[in-house]
């Protein structure tokens, strides 16, 4: 089953790099750009017995910092969403 | 005097020898170096040190992967019995994604790897690394990261500055903040102030002969005090 886990940093934390795209894309000349947040999208395949539980605890332990990050599971089909 | 220490060697680190020479050079004992892949740690370590370096690549983030190796689970057990643990740069990142101290240390807020000697204020003056310094202290110091600028939420930062955890300042930020981190903070102590994590790098600052021209040999004393404090010498 193919399950997609996307990673955000938080809401309240800087994102450098995002700042730096951001400042890119205006000196490119695109205007009308607001913010640009960078996080990371971690595609795994997994058996069809893997639980929800399961796949939040490869987050908590390993996938994500829940210092710094958010995370998003997506299954095929559906969309579970945790904010650690 | 006995002084036994350790130095772990992850795939990707690059300053085990330089923490080991280091050790061995302010102790006189030599350094037990251990590989990643080990599950057990030596009996009756006084010290532990995690080197800098790239571990596994920094793939995911940077210390994730080497903080679920096989010999974290056997360091954090040590750590929990009350061992002194030393991280440096990536040691730092380590100990964050391992648990061990509060915080993630996030890419520098100028997005710039900075490689350079940095000016440190003494903050804490009574954990086993830093009980020879007075308070405000300045110490020049090696920075070398990309991933230094250090992050916790408002109340964990309360929490450590009440709780005197906060190791090191960077002070030298007439010009602006060295790489963003959250209050300055250079260096963290756990709880029990027996485990530190700091960015700056004691292990390229301790030869009196060589540092001049490099900048400073006040690394050594931060060996210094942990030997003083270990095992009394």
């Amino acid at each position: 089953m193919k399950t997609r886990i996307l990673i955000r940093l938080k809401s309240g934390v800087l994102d450098p790099q995002g700042r730096a795209v951001h400042h890119a894309l205006e000196a490119m000349g695109f205007a009308g750009v607001d913010d640009v947040r960078i996080g990371k999208l971690i595609e795994l395949d997994v058996s069809e017995s893997t639980t929800d539980k399961e796949l939040r605890a490869m987050c908590q332990q390993l996938l994500a910092n829940t210092v710094i990050e958010d995370f998003e599971i997506e299954r095929l089909g559906s969309v579970a969403s945790e904010n650690a | 005097m006995s002084f036994k220490a350790a130095v772990i060697t992850f795939p990707g680190s690059n300053c085990d020898r330089d923490m080991a020479v280091a050790i061995e050079a302010v102790s006189g004992e030599p350094v037990t170096r251990v590989w990643h892949r080990d599950s057990a740690l030596p009996a009756g370590l006084d010290l532990i040190a995690l080197p800098g370096g790239f571990s596994y690549g920094d793939y995911l983030r940077c210390g994730a992967m080497a903080a679920k190796s096989p010999i974290m689970r056997a360091l954090v057990a040590e750590a929990h019995k009350g061992v002194a643990v030393l991280g440096v740069c990536n040691g730092f990142q380590v100990l964050t994604e391992s648990g061990l101290l509060p915080g993630a240390l996030m890419r520098n807020q100028g997005q710039r790897f900075i490689c350079r000697t940095a000016t440190l204020a003494v903050a804490n003056t009574s954990s086993p690394f830093t009980h020879g310094f007075d308070k405000g202290e300045e110490l020049r110091i090696p920075v070398a990261h990309h991933d230094g600028n250090y992050f916790a939420d408002p109340a964990t930062l309360d929490a450590l500055e009440a709780e005197d955890r906060v190791a090191f300042r960077y002070a030298d930020t007439a010009h602006g903040s060295l790489n963003g981190s959250q209050r300055n903070i250079a260096g963290v102590l756990s709880a029990d102030g027996r485990v530190l994590g700091m960015m700056p790098h004691p292990e390229r600052a301790i030869d009196p002969v060589a540092h001049p021209a490099l900048g400073s040999d006040d690394g050594r004393r931060i060996f210094g005090n942990i030997l003083k404090a270990l095992v009394g010498a």
